[in-house]
């Protein structure tokens, strides 16, 4: 069974010139792979990650046939319910940490207490555990930063702590909105490998939501691509350059590269019609989590 | 201040005169323990007509460089060349007209109150010009969006247009160098494309020298012929963009960027 079923999910804001769709139907599977969402500002990616928590507050509306974490439907369940879900069987790592920490509160403490909401644990327990988490993602001062504010430190120990943070209760699905786009490139391969490394060695299946073509086909196996809270095309991340859409190709070609210059980028076309036909979605869950098994094998030996 | 108008009026024959000429330029903040060296004696020329990048990761002092220049910060040391003109601790009027600066967010750089039209009439009223009318509408043509967009708040643009509006704000004195700090780092890809193809069309158009600032060196390749590599303040190697592509750089920091940029690598186990 796929980790995560979504079926035909909506996201509506009314306004005073009527109702807004963000998210206009999007389906998809997640198995136990890497599964990138690509799209420009306004595409409704982050709002598709953010509906699956159920984090879409009112006035915004969610619909779907269906939001199954292992056959549980998410949107079934009680706001009660649902706090358990969040953190310990789907977390979220959000864009920029200088928002998304607790400013006045210890790093550590922030740690120990996504620990320990979910597990009972004793304090030195979770303690030793925040430590070793911390020492998984490639923090050497462990210690120090245990008892550090979050201000004290870089943009690239910050997204390591949220990381750390999130990943501590052993989640199965890991949603990572932007998660590099604050980051310098230097340090943003150092937070992605780390990433990549604890999503294997746990099994995790995860959502990586980006902006970032280039990134994502490296990252991922398989990409979603939105426009206009639609998903135009899916495809597996290493055919990305081979993708047939007009706006995925289009989106390619505007790139400018290192390695093939030109004297004009190509602008984007924009088409009405990508706004509503019916995309062609080589969309087979069961063939889709074969190339990722059979990649990983690959490469374990 | 004459001198500088003579300058820039022979600019055809007195072509070896660099546009910019940053001489062991030093620049810090904070006294004391708490001081800060956001650059150490950089060097650097860029000929009338050139297009220059500055790379490096967040805090090795590129935008510092053209905040010294623009005279946003008073804490420097050295020389500072525009058009063969000295720069000393104050900017003049003259100065500014040869010199314009496009900045990162197109969402923080314009007033929310005024209309596109206030914005550059106000520019064009400062630097003393006639028939603002016509220029307003010809600036907004030039970049692309024609006068339909003259009277409305930013609120009402899409990010590219906004910086279009940047844009023209900035060429509104008819300057001759272009200061370009991140300037697409803030839209999409596809709204990128426009604008640096926009800058493109406008450097050869109006014959303009830039100077631009990017973390993301698939668009500083794009745009420019020479770039500086920056790491902690100093300025690591100078290089050309024909040199990047075929990654022939001779100093390891910019050999590491250069890797990172060119993707992200899965680590074999």
């Amino acid at each position: 069974m796929n980790l995560l079923e979504v079926d035909n999910l909506h996201v509506q804001f009314p306004t005073r010139s009527g109702t807004f769709d963000a998210v206009r139907g999007v389906s998809f599977s997640l198995g136990r792979e890497r599964l990138g969402i690509v799209g420009e500002s306004g595409s409704g990616k982050s709002l598709t990650g953010r509906a699956i928590l159920r984090l879409i507050k009112p006035p915004g509306i969610v619909t779907a046939d269906k939001i199954s974490l292992e056959g549980e439907n998410l949107l079934d369940l009680s706001e009660r319910q649902m706090r358990k879900v969040r953190g310990q069987r789907i977390s979220m790592v959000m864009q920029d940490p200088k928002f998304s920490l607790n400013p006045v509160m210890r790093v550590g403490e922030q740690i120990v207490e996504a620990y320990s909401q979910h597990t009972r644990a004793s304090r030195k327990e979770a303690k030793a555990k925040a430590i070793e988490m911390l020492e998984a993602v490639s923090i050497r001062d462990s210690e120090r930063v245990f008892r550090a504010y979050p201000h004290e430190m870089s943009g690239g120990m910050g997204q390591r702590i949220m990381i750390a943070m999130m990943l501590i209760p052993n989640p199965q699905i890991l949603i990572a909105d932007e998660p590099t786009s604050a980051l310098d490139v230097s340090v943003q391969t150092q937070v992605l490998s780390i990433m990549d490394r604890l999503v294997q060695e746990r099994g995790m299946g995860l959502v990586f939501i980006s902006h970032d073509l280039n990134l994502v086909s490296a990252f991922c196996d398989r990409v979603l691509i939105m426009y206009g809270g639609r998903v135009v095309e899916t495809c597996r991340a290493d055919q990305l350059y081979n993708a047939k859409h007009p706006y995925t190709q289009g989106l390619l070609n505007s790139l400018p590269r290192l390695d093939t210059p030109v004297n004009r980028l190509q602008v984007l076309q924009r088409d009405d019609a990508w706004m509503t036909d019916n995309p062609q979605l080589d969309d087979k869950p069961d063939d889709l989590t074969q190339p990722h098994i059979s990649k990983t094998d690959a490469e374990t030996p | 201040m004459s001198e500088i108008n003579h300058v820039r009026n022979t600019d055809a024959t007195t072509s070896s005169t660099p546009a910019i000429e940053i001489d062991n330029l030093s620049v810090w903040f904070g006294h004391g323990h708490d001081r800060v060296d956001a650059v150490k004696s950089a060097n650097f020329n860029l000929p009338t007509g050139a297009s220059f990048g500055l790379v490096g990761e967040s805090g090795s002092g590129k935008s510092t460089i053209l905040r010294a220049l623009t005279g946003l910060v008073k804490t420097w040391q050295g020389t500072m060349r525009v058009n063969g003109h000295d720069l000393g601790k104050k900017r003049s009027k003259d100065f500014y007209k040869q010199v314009q600066m496009v900045f990162q967010d197109p969402y923080a750089s314009l007033h929310p109150r005024h209309s596109v039209d206030q914005v550059l009439s106000e520019t064009l009223s400062l630097h003393k010009f006639k028939n603002i009318n016509d220029r307003i509408e010809k600036l907004l043509t030039d970049v692309g969006l024609g006068p339909q967009f003259r009277f409305r708040y930013p609120h009402q643009l899409s990010g590219g247009q906004r910086q279009r509006v940047a844009i023209a704000r900035a060429l509104a004195p008819e300057p001759s160098i272009l200061l370009l700090d991140e300037p697409t780092s803030a839209l999409d890809v596809s709204v990128q494309a426009e604008i640096l193809n926009l800058l493109t069309d406008l450097r050869e158009e109006q014959n303009l020298t830039y100077l631009m600032v990017s973390h993301n060196l698939a668009v500083v390749g794009h745009l420019c012929e020479n770039i500086a590599v920056m790491q902690n303040g100093e300025i690591v190697e100078i290089l050309s963009v024909e040199d990047m592509r075929e990654l022939k750089s001779t100093h390891p920091y910019t050999q590491n960027l250069l890797q990172s940029s060119l993707g992200f690598v899965r680590e074999e186990c």
